[in-house]
């Protein structure tokens, strides 16, 4: 038997194989060389020093207090961007489509307005409104969280109204009510269990966005992990690449993750 | 539930939904529940848009003018835009073909395939999360002392800086930029591949096309739209990237975000700051022109591969 | 017209572990239409995909119009095809659609779009030929697809469960239609469906289909009135099943003794008994009772518990349903038709 159809099953096979080695070699050949760079011992010995000073905590912290500023500042940062996001954008986009659909239009053009407003140019207007939020809660870098909300807005929008959409929540909230569940309970019981990957899945949006965030910070003379890296770079080049490394693949088993997440979610619908 | 009837409006709009706002004009306690979102806002998002807005036709006295925008035409921020444009442009399109190749190859793959979701979630880090963290990488690669700098000097005799370092510069630029666009076209162009059915396929060939004749009339037109969208995304993603750029170049402002950079951290001269806000207000118009255009071209995607 | 004979020999296909195909043969004479029915699974929709060259067969011959077809490619086999949806190009308008095998075919425009107007007229969208899918009904949207199979004259054309993603109405209309058509334009056909009505509606001929291969093939009334198998006999309209004996070539089913269907060994078997053939009469005596009626226009459906707890289900004239309301005591009396048994 002839196969026509195997025979470009596998030359379509033969052909993403090839292109995904090709650019898998070439994405990964700069991870490699940061591996690479971060374990370069004098004379083109194998080294492991940067490293060891790197999950030495109590060391690292000494050694490069930037370093410990900017992670600190990161973890905090990321927590509260996350907590203040979906505080913000849930219920609001929940409400929105239960109570005020004339409103909906408008909520998704201001989430999604930061998409055309790059950060170097928030920043500028930025300015004046953080002099008042110095005034009135200080000056530490944690205070970014409300920059990088607006940031996260376009991404966790997105990806909650995707959830929502997936849903009917006028007719589960209907429901809901019909059987005598007040609006708090719609939303806790009834809406965030059934958008509760959507939700997930806009967290992860909003800690890899915060983890990755430079501009802002750099420019209001705040620290966090990337401002760290940056000035890490000019004394300690290998410390700073031996974090960009980690930070690169904490975010990518963070996204590997969530794919995981996401799909399970879709199959369990996809059955039922 | 709802507030008392208050006015006629409510009688004229609802008389029969008794106890039904959804239909009345908003009713006020509802419009409660999104008050903090649009107060945050207001406060983090509007007042800075108007503060770089406003500011740009703003003299240091205060007093509206026109200086800011005119000094737009300088040489030297002309140069900046066009240095950004190009840039901008050049990894669009880079990114964009290649992109486009690396989706199809995974879209072949099948939705819950490993290789798909360990290149999605490779992309998803490359694009958003690069920055500062992927100018190191580029410089432990290509740097003065990099991986493949010193590989090929010591190994092959070649010396990829003869003509000068260039990747702390322009050409260094393209290079890293390019490194993020293409993971960024990957994750926005996947769901246009993913609209595209195999019927079509199917149709064409039992209707007695061939695979070159499906993709010429078929896929090809299908794909357009949301190829050159993404194309645009991709122009603008590259247009507002800062942290890159800031890592990276050693000399100079290049381009448009180091400038303004410059303006805002330079106390120097009188009037740096609102010309930076006027350079600001030049990027704004920029990329909001551009996903305009995105969005028109979405639409027409969403249309043919929802 | 150009109509052809198709001759499926022993078509094998195995996906994994599962085999789709065990050695399926299928003769259509030239204009024949020719209706595929099976449960999911079954295998149906791999032999008409086969046929069109949209997958390999792993062993087995394909005959069309004389010619073994398996080494030629999909695009020139010469079939229009109709998919169960979505298939109309959506950048297209309906007439561009109908027009894109013909453009393929290098026919020029003033013909193109003369026959593209031809067949939108026969599928009755002439004045649509301008809408773009998405502005189509799915109703619609399938004719354009059925117009744009035929445009091309094919020498057989396939339909692969084309009206399943319909309404229950559009779906009845549709059908009735696909048949005028066909009968009009004498191409050879072969309707791939899971609905045991439509199925015994359209064809000149029904196959069932069950694990790969056919399990019966004949006229719609054939398939209907002497199933060859219990499973066509289920899977085929409405049966009772009942408790009976078979001695010899009859089967005794609720002391009524019934010819059989083929030869089968003496000893208990459940019989199968379609609702026409069984009857209802109010009795006092009965030992049956009435515990639901339902109503169907002409017809109506009469069930009945027997007391070993065994429900029947009767079809009778819906004006004897006055004498039958529920808790009517019965007497159960079944025709002499030939009836299926299983094991």
């Amino acid at each position: 038997m002839a196969g026509l159809r195997q025979r470009r099953a596998r030359r379509q096979s033969v052909l993403r194989w090839v292109v995904v080695t090709l650019f898998g070699v070439l994405f990964l050949l700069p991870l490699f060389a940061m591996l690479e760079f971060t374990t370069r011992g004098a004379g083109g010995s194998l080294s492991f020093e940067t490293w060891r000073v790197f999950f030495d905590w109590a060391a690292l912290g000494e050694t490069y207090p930037i370093l410990w500023t900017g992670m600190k500042a990161s973890f905090w940062l990321v927590l509260l961007s996350v907590a203040l996001t979906l505080v913000l954008l849930v219920p609001t986009v929940v409400w929105v489509r239960l109570r005020l659909p004339r409103l909906r239009r408008l909520v998704e053009f201001v989430s999604l307005l930061p998409l055309t407003i790059p950060a170097i140019v928030l920043v500028v207007g930025l300015a004046p409104v953080y002099a008042w939020v110095v005034y009135f809660v200080g000056g530490s870098s944690v205070t970014l969280f409300f920059a990088y909300t607006i940031l996260a807005l376009p991404f966790a929008y997105r990806a909650i109204d995707a959830g929502l959409s997936a849903i009917d929540v006028r007719t589960l909230s209907e429901a809901a009510r019909s059987l005598g569940a007040g609006w708090a309970t719609v939303m806790w019981k009834v809406v965030l269990p059934n958008i509760r990957s959507a939700v997930l899945s806009a967290a992860f949006l909003t800690v890899a966005l915060v983890l990755g965030e430079f501009t802002i910070a750099s420019l209001l003379n705040r620290d966090n992990i990337q401002v760290a890296i940056n000035q890490l770079g000019k004394s300690s080049a290998t410390m700073s690449v031996a974090v960009s490394l980690a930070a690169l693949v904490l975010a990518f088993a963070l996204l590997f993750l969530l794919s995981f997440a996401g799909r399970r979610r879709h199959r369990e619908r996809k059955t039922s | 539930m709802t507030a008392p009837s208050t006015g006629t409006l409510d009688q004229v709009t609802a008389p029969a939904t008794p106890r039904g706002g959804r239909r009345r004009w908003w009713p006020r306690r509802d419009l409660l529940g999104v008050l903090p979102f649009f107060v945050f806002v207001t406060v983090f998002l509007l007042i800075p848009t108007l503060v770089v807005v406003i500011g740009a036709f703003g003299g240091d006295d205060g007093r509206p003018t026109l200086d800011n925008v005119a000094a737009l035409a300088d040489g030297y921020i002309v140069d900046a835009f066009v240095r950004s444009i190009t840039l901008s442009a050049v990894t669009a399109v880079l990114g964009a073909a290649l992109g486009a190749l690396i989706g199809y190859a995974v879209v072949t793959a099948g939705p819950d395939s490993l290789v798909r979701r360990l290149v999605t979630s490779a992309c998803g880090v490359l694009a958003q999360f690069g920055g500062v963290t992927l100018a190191f990488a580029f410089i432990a690669t290509l740097g003065l002392s990099g991986f493949v700098t010193v590989f090929l000097r010591d190994s092959l005799g070649i010396d990829i800086f003869s003509g000068g370092v260039w990747l702390f510069d322009l050409p260094g630029l393209v290079l890293v930029y390019t490194y993020f666009q293409i993971p960024l076209m990957v994750i926005v162009f996947l769901p246009a591949l993913d609209g595209i059915r195999p019927q079509w396929r199917e149709a064409t060939e039992s209707l007695g096309g061939s695979t070159w004749y499906y993709w010429r009339h078929v896929a090809g037109p299908l794909l357009a739209p949301a190829f050159l969208g993404s194309t645009l995304l991709l122009f603008a993603n590259a247009f507002s990237a800062y942290a890159t750029a800031a890592a990276l170049v050693s000399q100079g402002s290049p381009i448009v975000p180091l400038q303004i950079r410059s303006a805002l951290t330079s106390e120097v001269l009188l009037g740096r700051e609102n010309l930076g806000k006027a350079m600001a207000l030049g990027m704004v118009v920029v990329v909001a022109l551009v996903m305009w255009l995105y969005g028109l071209l979405q639409r027409r995607t969403s249309r043919w591969l929802d | 017209m150009t109509s052809a004979g198709v001759r499926l020999e022993g078509l094998r296909r195995q996906f994994g572990s599962l085999r789709a195909l065990d050695g399926l043969d299928l003769d259509m004479a030239p204009g024949e239409l020719v209706a595929l029915l099976g449960p999911s699974g079954c295998g149906k929709t791999t032999a008409l995909r086969i046929l069109a060259g949209l997958e390999d067969a792993d062993s087995g011959r394909i005959v069309v119009g004389g010619k073994d077809i398996a080494n030629v490619p999909a695009n020139r086999r010469d079939m229009g095809m109709v998919f169960q949806a979505y298939s109309l190009f959506p950048h297209l308008t309906a007439a561009e659609n109908v027009e894109f095998g013909l453009r393929l075919r290098r026919q020029n425009a003033a013909t193109r779009r003369q026959r593209a107007r031809e067949v939108l007229e026969l599928v009755g969208l002439g004045a649509h030929g301008d809408r773009y899918p998405q502005q189509l009904s799915g109703g619609q949207q399938q004719r354009v697809a059925l117009a744009r199979a035929l445009a091309i004259q094919p020498q057989v054309l396939l339909l692969d469960e084309p009206l399943s993603a319909l309404d229950a109405k559009v779906r009845v209309q549709l059908r009735e239609e696909i048949r005028r058509i066909q009968l009009e334009v004498g191409t050879t056909t072969l309707f791939v469906t899971h609905d045991q009505e439509e199925a015994l509606a359209i064809a000149d001929r029904v196959g069932v289909m069950r694990a790969g291969r056919l399990e019966q093939i004949g006229s719609p009334e054939d398939i209907y009135r002497s199933p060859a198998t219990p499973f066509v006999a289920e899977f085929v309209g409405l049966s009772n099943r009942l408790p009976g004996r078979v001695t010899g070539d009859v089967v005794e089913v609720l002391d009524a003794k019934l010819p059989l269907v083929g030869a089968v060994h003496s000893g208990p078997v459940t019989a199968l008994v379609r609702p026409e053939s069984v009857d209802v009469t109010a009795d006092p005596t009965g030992t049956g009772r009435v515990v639901a009626v339902s109503f169907l226009g002409p017809t109506a459906r009469v069930t009945v518990s027997l007391p070993d707890d065994a429900i029947v289900v009767a079809q009778l004239e819906s004006a004897r349903l006055p004498e039958l309301p529920p808790g009517t005591p019965v007497r159960v009396i079944l025709r002499p038709v030939p009836v299926v048994v299983s094991p």
